[in-house]
C-alpha cells in the first residue's frame, strides 16, 4: 500500500534520514520504533511531504508522492496525526472535526461525527468546548478524530501515547485495535515498546535515521540484543 | 444636543466604509499573516471602478448594482495580485511580502493615473437619496442614514461567514496553523487566494460605497491606509468586532475633531491609538501573538562576520575612490552622491534595528525628519550657527527615539511596527499642522551650512566623513558584545533572557542608537538641501528606507548601503519618465520574487555556489 524507497531527508543541512526503505501493507498495523531523535517523526513527515525527501521515492497505492503538496497527499488517503497534536485551540471540538472533513472514499471506512463520538465518548461531552480548554488526553483523541474525518485509508500516528496518563494509553490501544478492525491500515511511531506490542503486527526499528530492524515482534523477542541496542528500556 | 446627535450620526456613517476596508485588511492579515499595504489601493480602485460603472448603469438598480459589481471586480483584481505577486513568496520572510505589496501600490497608482487621469472625480449622488432628513431639526443626509442602517448587516454577514460556514472555520484554523490545515487535505493556496479576494472585495466595496459622500482621487490609497491601520490595530489584528468598534470610534472622533479641534484632526487619531496600545498592547479585542507559531519555515541564517583584510581593503579603496570624485566630477554628480550617502546612512540605521535587532519599524522617518526639523527649527527661529544646530539633529532624534521607544519596545512584531508608524505619523502631523512653529507644508527654507562648508566640495567631504563614519560605527557596534546581545534577543528572546541579557533594554538602547544615526542623516540632509518639508516625515519616507533595506538584503550587513545606492540611482533615472512609479513598482516586485535574499544576499549566495563548485572540482 505504502512503499518508501531509499529516502534521504534533511532539516537545513542536518541529514536526518539516510537511505530509509520500508513497506506498509494493507490492513496491518506497523510500529515505527526508535529513541528520541532517531528520525521517527521525520519519517512520518517525509511520507506526508511536510518534509520533502531530497532523494528516494514514496509511493502510495501506486502513486508517487514526492514533490506533491501535503494537501494532495492527504487527499490521496493518508491521514496524519502529528506528535505535538496541533489542534486548533480557538475552535470548538465540532469545528476542529469540520476542518478535517473530506468526501468519502471507496477504499476506506467512512466516518461521521456521530460514529467518532461513539469511539471517543469524552469528545461527545465536549462538542462545543474550545480546544484550549481540553486535557492532553482529550486533545490527543480530538486530533485522531479530526484526522479520521478525512476518511483516510492509511493512518500515520506519531507517538500517540506520549505525555498521556496510563489509563488513557490503554484506551488508546483499544481504539487503535478498533480502527484496525474497521479495515484501516495504521503506522504508529512509538518509544513505548509495551504499547507498540499491544497494537502492532510488525516492528520497524530506526536509529540515526537508518533502518536497523524490520520484522515481527516474535523475531524481535528472539534478539534481545537489538532491543537493547536501539530502544531505551 | 441635536447638533451633537447629528455629528454622531455623521461619524457612524463614515464608519461604514472604514469598517469595510479595515475588516478586509484584518481578514487578510489573520490568515496570510501579510500586512497588505496595497489594501488602500484596492479601496481607491473600488472608488474609480465604482464611478465608471455608475456612469454606465442607470437608476437605482444601476447605483447599487454598480457597488456590488465593483466589489466583485476588485475581488478578482485582489485574487490576481495574490496569485501573481504573493504566491511565489509565501516562504520568504514575512516582511518581504510587505515590500512586494508596496510595489503593488506603486503599480496601481500609475495604472489608475493612466486609466482615469490625474483629475479628482466627484462621486455621483445615490438616486432617491439626494436630500436630507431632519432629526430634531438638524439636517442629516439621507445617504448617511442608509449607510448607518446597512453597516450592522455587513457586520452580521461577515460574522456569520467567519463563525458559521465551513470557509470561516477553515479560515480560523489557518489563522492558527496553516501547515496543519494543509496536512488535513485543504488546499491552502486556494484558501489564501479566496481570503485575499474577499478582503480586497471588501476594500473595493468600501471605496464604492463612500462615493456619494466623497469621490475618487489618486491620493485615496495613502490617505485611507493610515486610518485603516489605526482601526485594525486599535480593534485588534484579526478581530472583526474589534475593527467595527474601532472604526466607529475613529470616525466619530474625526467628526468631532473637525468641529472642535480643526488644527489637530490628524494628530487626534494617532494619539487615541497610542493610548489604546499603551493600555491594551494588542488592541481592544486582540490577543497576544503567540511566539513560535507553526507554518513559518525558513532556513537558518548564516552568521555575519566582520570583514576580513580583503573586505577592509575593498571598502577602503571604495571610500578612497569616493574621496577622489570631487577632483574631476561635475556638481550634480556630487549632489547625487551626497543624496546616496545620506540615504545609505538612514537605511543603515534602519537596518541596524531591523536586521540586527529584529525590530521592524515602519516609522523610521520620524527620526530622520525629526533630526532634520530639529536643526532647521533652531536655525530658522533662533539663527543658531550651523555647527551647533547640526549637532542638535542627532541629539533631538535620539531624545525622540528615547520617548517613542519607551512605548514601542514593549510590543513586538506587527504591533511594534504599527505603533512606530503611529508615532511617526504623530510627528508628521505636528510638522504639518503646527503652522506657527513649523510653517506647515510651506516648509522651513534658507537652512544653509556655515560659510566654510557652503560649497559643493567641502560639503561633499563633510558628508563623506560623517556618512561613512556613521555606517562604520554601526557595523562596529554590530560586532561588539552589545551587537551579540542584540542578535541573541532577536533570534531567541527567551534563551537570551535566561542567559542574563535584559532583551528589552538592549533593544531600547539599539532603538535609540538607530534614532541618533537617522537624525545624523537628517541633519546632513537638511543642510545639503537648504530646506525641509513635512514630506521627510511621511509614511513614504519610512517605506523608502524599508524597501531599500529589503532590496539590499536584510540578512546581509552591506544590504542597506547597497540598496540605498541602487535605489537613489534608479530613482534618479526613473523619475524622469512619466510612469516611473509603475516601473519602480515592477522592479521592486521582481526583485522580491526573483531575489528573495536581496541584492547582496543573492550575489553572495551565487558567489558561494561558484566557489563551492570550484572546491568540489578541485577535490
Amino acid at each position: 500500500m505504502l512503499s518508501v524507497e531509499g529516502i534521504h531527508s534533511y532539516y537545513g543541512k542536518a541529514h536526518i534520514l539516510s537511505d530509509l526503505s520500508f513497506e506498509v501493507r494493507r490492513g496491518e498495523v506497523v510500529a515505527l520504533l526508535g529513541r528520541n531523535g532517531a528520525g521517527k517523526s521525520t519519517t512520518m513527515k517525509s511520507v506526508m511531504q511536510l518534509v520533502r525527501p531530497r532523494k528516494g521515492g514514496v509511493t502510495f497505492q501506486g502513486r508517487e508522492l514526492v514533490g506533491e503538496p501535503a494537501f494532495r497527499v492527504a487527499k490521496c488517503g493518508i491521514g496524519y496525526v502529528p506528535e505535538d497534536r496541533r489542534i486548533f485551540t480557538d475552535l470548538t471540538v465540532l469545528e476542529n472535526l469540520e476542518v478535517g472533513r473530506q468526501p468519502a472514499r471507496k477504499d476506506a471506512p467512512h466516518w461521521t461525527t456521530d460514529q467518532l463520538f461513539e469511539i471517543f465518548p469524552n469528545l461527545d461531552e465536549r462538542r462545543a468546548n474550545r480546544g484550549k480548554h481540553m486535557s492532553g488526553g482529550e486533545q490527543q483523541m480530538l486530533t485522531i478524530a479530526r484526522t479520521l474525518m478525512g476518511n483516510p485509508a492509511l493512518l500515520l500516528l506519531d507517538e500517540p501515547s506520549e505525555g498521556i496518563a496510563p489509563v488513557i494509553v490503554e484506551q488508546m490501544a483499544a481504539t487503535i485495535l478498533k480502527l484496525k478492525a474497521q479495515g484501516l491500515t495504521v503506522m504508529i511511531s512509538e518509544q513505548n515498546l509495551h504499547f507498540a506490542r499491544a497494537v502492532a503486527d510488525r516492528a520497524i526499528i530506526i536509529e540515526g535515521g537508518e533502518k536497523k530492524f524490520d520484522g515481527s515482534f516474535a523475531e524481535l523477542e528472539a534478539h534481545p540484543e537489538i532491543r537493547d541496542a536501539y530502544l531505551s528500556v | 444636543m441635536a447638533f451633537f446627535l447629528a455629528q454622531f450620526l455623521t461619524g457612524l456613517a463614515n464608519a461604514a466604509a472604514l469598517f469595510l476596508v479595515a475588516s478586509g485588511l484584518s481578514l487578510i492579515f489573520g490568515v496570510t499573516r501579510i500586512v497588505n499595504f496595497a489594501h488602500g489601493s484596492f479601496y481607491m480602485l473600488g472608488a474609480f471602478i465604482g464611478i465608471t460603472l455608475m456612469d454606465i448603469l442607470p437608476g437605482h438598480v444601476g447605483f447599487w448594482g454598480a457597488i456590488l459589481l465593483t466589489g466583485l471586480a476588485v475581488g478578482v483584481i485582489g485574487a490576481l495580485t495574490e496569485m501573481i505577486v504573493l504566491r511565489p513568496i509565501y516562504r520568504a520572510p514575512e516582511l518581504f511580502q510587505l515590500v512586494a505589496t508596496f510595489g503593488v501600490i506603486l503599480v496601481i497608482q500609475d495604472l489608475a493615473l493612466m486609466i482615469w487621469g490625474a483629475e479628482d472625480k466627484l462621486g455621483p449622488r445615490a438616486p432617491g437619496l439626494r436630500g436630507v432628513w431632519r432629526i430634531f431639526g438638524e439636517p442629516v443626509p439621507k445617504y448617511d442614514i442608509v449607510l448607518i442602517a446597512i453597516t450592522p448587516f455587513i457586520l452580521f454577514a461577515l460574522w456569520y461567514l467567519i463563525t458559521k460556514t465551513r470557509l470561516g472555520i477553515l479560515v480560523r484554523a489557518a489563522t492558527q496553523d496553516r501547515e496543519m490545515v494543509g496536512a488535513l487535505g485543504v488546499n491552502q493556496a486556494w484558501l489564501f487566494t479566496g481570503v485575499f479576494a474577499l478582503g480586497s472585495a471588501l476594500a473595493g466595496l468600501g471605496g464604492a460605497l463612500q462615493l456619494p459622500k466623497g469621490g475618487a482621487d489618486l491620493l485615496m490609497d495613502f490617505n485611507i491606509i493610515g486610518e485603516v491601520f489605526v482601526v485594525v490595530v486599535i480593534g485588534g489584528m484579526g478581530s472583526l468586532p474589534g475593527a467595527f468598534i474601532a472604526a466607529v470610534l475613529i470616525s466619530v472622533l474625526n467628526v468631532f475633531g473637525v468641529t472642535y479641534l480643526p488644527q489637530s484632526t490628524l494628530v487626534l487619531m494617532y494619539v487615541v491609538m497610542a493610548i489604546v496600545l499603551i493600555i491594551r498592547p494588542w488592541g481592544i479585542l486582540g490577543r497576544e501573538e503567540a511566539a513560535g507559531e507553526h507554518g513559518q519555515v525558513g532556513s537558518p541564517e548564516r552568521p555575519i562576520r566582520p570583514y576580513g583584510p580583503k573586505g577592509i581593503a575593498l571598502t577602503s579603496a571604495f571610500v578612497l575612490a569616493l574621496a577622489l570624485v570631487p577632483l574631476f566630477a561635475e556638481q550634480f554628480v556630487l549632489t547625487l552622491i551626497v543624496d546616496m550617502i545620506v540615504f545609505a546612512l538612514f537605511a543603515a540605521s534602519l537596518h541596524f534595528i531591523l536586521g540586527t535587532g529584529g525590530l521592524v519599524s515602519f516609522g523610521h522617518a520620524a527620526f530622520f525628519g525629526g533630526g532634520a526639523y530639529a536643526a532647521a527649527l533652531l536655525v530658522f527661529h533662533t539663527g543658531t550657527p550651523m555647527e551647533l544646530a547640526f549637532l542638535f539633529a542627532p541629539l533631538a532624534a535620539g531624545l525622540l527615539a528615547l520617548a517613542i521607544g519607551w512605548f514601542c519596545i514593549r510590543l513586538s512584531g506587527v504591533y511594534f511596527a504599527m505603533l512606530t508608524l503611529a508615532f511617526s505619523q504623530l510627528v508628521w502631523s505636528l510638522a504639518f499642522q503646527w503652522r506657527d512653529v513649523t510653517r506647515g507644508d510651506d516648509g522651513l527654507v534658507n537652512i544653509w551650512p556655515a560659510e566654510w562648508l557652503n560649497a559643493p566640495a567641502p560639503f561633499y567631504y563633510f558628508t563623506l566623513i560623517l556618512g561613512t563614519g556613521g555606517i562604520i560605527f554601526l557595523r562596529h557596534v554590530i560586532h561588539s558584545p552589545f551587537g551579540y546581545a542584540l542578535r541573541a534577543g532577536r533570534d531567541s528572546p527567551r534563551q537570551a533572557e535566561a542567559m542574563g541579557i535584559d532583551v528589552k533594554r538592549v533593544q531600547y538602547a539599539a532603538f535609540c542608537l538607530a534614532g541618533i544615526m537617522a537624525g545624523l542623516a537628517g541633519g546632513i540632509f537638511v543642510f545639503s538641501k537648504g530646506s525641509v518639508f513635512p514630506t521627510v516625515l511621511e509614511i513614504g519616507e519610512s517605506f523608502d528606507a524599508l524597501i531599500v533595506v529589503f532590496l539590499g538584503g536584510v540578512k546581509t550587513l552591506a544590504g542597506g548601503v547597497v540598496g540605498a545606492g541602487f535605489m537613489t540611482g534608479v530613482e534618479d533615472w526613473l523619475t524622469r519618465l512619466e510612469y516611473w512609479r509603475l516601473l519602480l513598482g515592477l522592479v521592486i516586485i521582481s526583485v522580491v520574487i526573483l531575489m528573495p535574499e536581496g541584492i547582496v544576499g543573492t550575489l553572495s549566495t551565487l558567489w558561494r555556489k561558484i566557489r563551492h563548485t570550484d572546491e568540489e572540482t578541485i577535490r
